[in-house]
């Protein structure tokens, strides 16, 4: 045993610094429950792992039909623009949903077993990178076959997906605790992502609605992420320093803040579930 | 890894107990109205009108417990007994009072929590030995005693939804006791797998008592108390109404509920 054997409850002093040291010796325990969920997603189907792929794929693709017959913004490529975005936002909304769904739904692990409350969360937004990856495979094999090639500027793909990824771990904390003691949380969480799809432009580009409502879209995180990542996957470019400082800054502060709300009253959480 | 927990364990507790607890109290806060929405949470916040109900699970329970020592827990149904052991495995955090263990507990409560029913046996190991807290590079030490030890050789990479309830017990008990643990936590009579399977579990656990574990053991059975424990707490109601030794609070006990039921 690597940590330390000794439980003394008065000297817990903080849970929030706690929780941290005990997350790092339960890494093993995040890995497990990525690999639980990516293998018994689909396990009992022909496909298996493959509908990762395929699934997000189709559904994306019957999006894109749908939108591009009824919006015709005027760009090449209008499905691979969507597909780019719809991707990242989907990695933001499924995760940050299963992080809190996990935790309500394991509550009878919380209440038998001690263990680092946040791995969780990791592990669920860990599955929806996983996730992630896998369903980018496909991406660029329609990207090529479109005309559309990946460029070099995809090995800077990485940071916005981290950056993103931070943000999503701190919403999906800060959801999870809340969900904890209002389980309409849940239910609610996912009409609101609905909206904020919407809000989001995934789905349009930016510069197709009104300059003052372009103003309002910006004050969304969202639209950092799914900028950077559009702009490297879909435009083959290098994203501007500013929407790759915003997004890092704002990646950062919602982890923090997902943490603390989180962590402290982590203590509690084997009373309520 | 073991040798290294044990003797720094070696040095400790000549001196120290291995589990104390300091006036433990567990409080259940229940609202009074159930208020599941943040709405009408809001309103009766700040209406100043939320009102709970506080139930104290354990209130004001010390006492300690050595090392190679069986301590027995006994007591009627919601006494306070499973969550005396909950707060032993850390899984609930002291409202009031302190509680101190000294060494790596090993809970062998409802054996196989945190199994997935897709998930193959060898899977599961992983999984359940992860959630328990070893890394994947000491489940992966042990693997093939865990196996042995369960008998499971031939259905290893089985899904476990296709396991007899018997062998998922076998597992979860395999994988829970395959590491050297300074604490063991037994809730109820070992009902795992048949009679055979319970004799190696009781063995085992008789081994690692030989070589210094503490076990605490929550048992209905004052029969299985007396003959396998040195000495036992009675609670009631949350509180300790005896402590000694086992014979002696097992006959209380037993005199206590033989009386007619007086409401």
């Amino acid at each position: 045993m690597n940590r330390s054997n000794i439980y003394d409850s008065a000297a817990c002093s903080s849970p929030i610094l706690d929780e941290f040291s005990a997350l790092i010796d339960y890494r093993d325990l995040v890995l497990q429950l990525i690999a639980r969920s990516v293998k018994t997603r689909y396990k009992r189907s022909f496909l298996g792992v493959a509908w990762t792929m395929v699934n997000p794929l189709l559904t994306l693709l019957v999006l894109t039909i749908v939108f591009a017959s009824i919006f015709r913004f005027p760009m090449k490529n209008y499905a691979l623009f969507v597909l780019s975005g719809l991707l990242i936002w989907n990695f933001f909304a499924q995760s940050t949903s299963a992080a809190m769904n996990d935790l309500i739904w394991s509550g009878g692990l919380l209440s038998r077993i001690y263990m680092p409350k946040s791995a969780f969360t990791f592990a669920a937004i860990g599955t929806g990178l996983v996730n992630l990856i896998l369903a980018l495979i496909p991406y660029m094999l329609i990207s090529l076959i479109l005309g559309n090639p990946i460029q070099a500027a995809v090995l800077f793909l990485p940071i916005p997906i981290l950056f993103t990824a931070m943000f999503a771990l701190g919403i999906g904390l800060a959801v999870s605790a809340v969900a904890i003691y209002f389980p309409d949380v849940m239910p609610m969480y996912d009409v609101l992502l609905t909206a904020w799809m919407y809000l989001t432009p995934a789905i349009y580009p930016i510069d197709q609605v009104a300059e003052n409502i372009q103003v309002i879209l910006r004050l969304n995180p969202m639209y950092y992420y799914v900028e950077a990542f559009r702009t490297i996957l879909y435009e083959g470019k290098v994203p501007s320093i500013e929407i790759l400082l915003i997004g890092f800054l704002v990646g950062i502060v919602s982890l923090i803040f997902g943490w603390v709300v989180f962590n402290r009253r982590a203590r509690d959480y084997a009373y309520r579930i | 890894m073991h040798t290294e927990s044990e003797s720094t364990m070696n040095t400790q507790t000549a001196y120290k107990p291995i589990i104390s607890l300091e006036n433990v109290s567990i409080r259940y806060r229940v609202p009074r109205e159930k208020v599941v929405s943040i709405k009408e949470f809001a309103i009766r916040w700040l209406q100043r009108r939320l009102e709970y109900i506080d139930f104290w699970a354990l209130n004001g329970v010390g006492f300690e417990v050595h090392r190679a020592e069986a301590f027995g827990i006994v007591g009627r149904n919601g006494a306070g007994k499973s969550t005396l052991l909950k707060v032993v495995a850390r899984v609930l955090y002291p409202t009031i009072g302190r509680i101190l263990v000294c060494g790596k507990v090993a809970p062998l409560l409802e054996l196989g929590a945190g199994f997935h029913p897709e998930l193959s046996g060898r899977e599961n190991i992983f999984l359940y030995g992860t959630l328990l807290g070893y890394t994947h590079q000491e489940m992966d030490r042990c693997f093939d005693e865990i196996v042995a030890f369960a008998e499971l050789s031939n259905f290893i990479d089985a899904p476990l939804r296709t396991y007899s309830t018997g062998m998922v017990a076998r597992l979860g008990f395999s994988v829970a006791t395959a590491h050297f643990a300074d604490v063991l936590l037994v809730d109820e009579v070992l009902s795992v797998g048949d009679t055979a399977f319970q004799r190696k579990c009781i063995d085992r656990i008789e081994a690692f008592r030989q070589k210094g574990t503490t076990v605490l053991f929550v048992s209905h059975s004052m029969k299985k108390i007396k003959s396998l424990c040195q000495r036992a707490v009675w609670l009631s109601e949350g509180v300790i109404k005896a402590i000694g030794p086992a014979e002696a609070v097992a006959d209380q006990y037993l005199a206590a509920s033989n009386q007619p039921p007086v409401g």
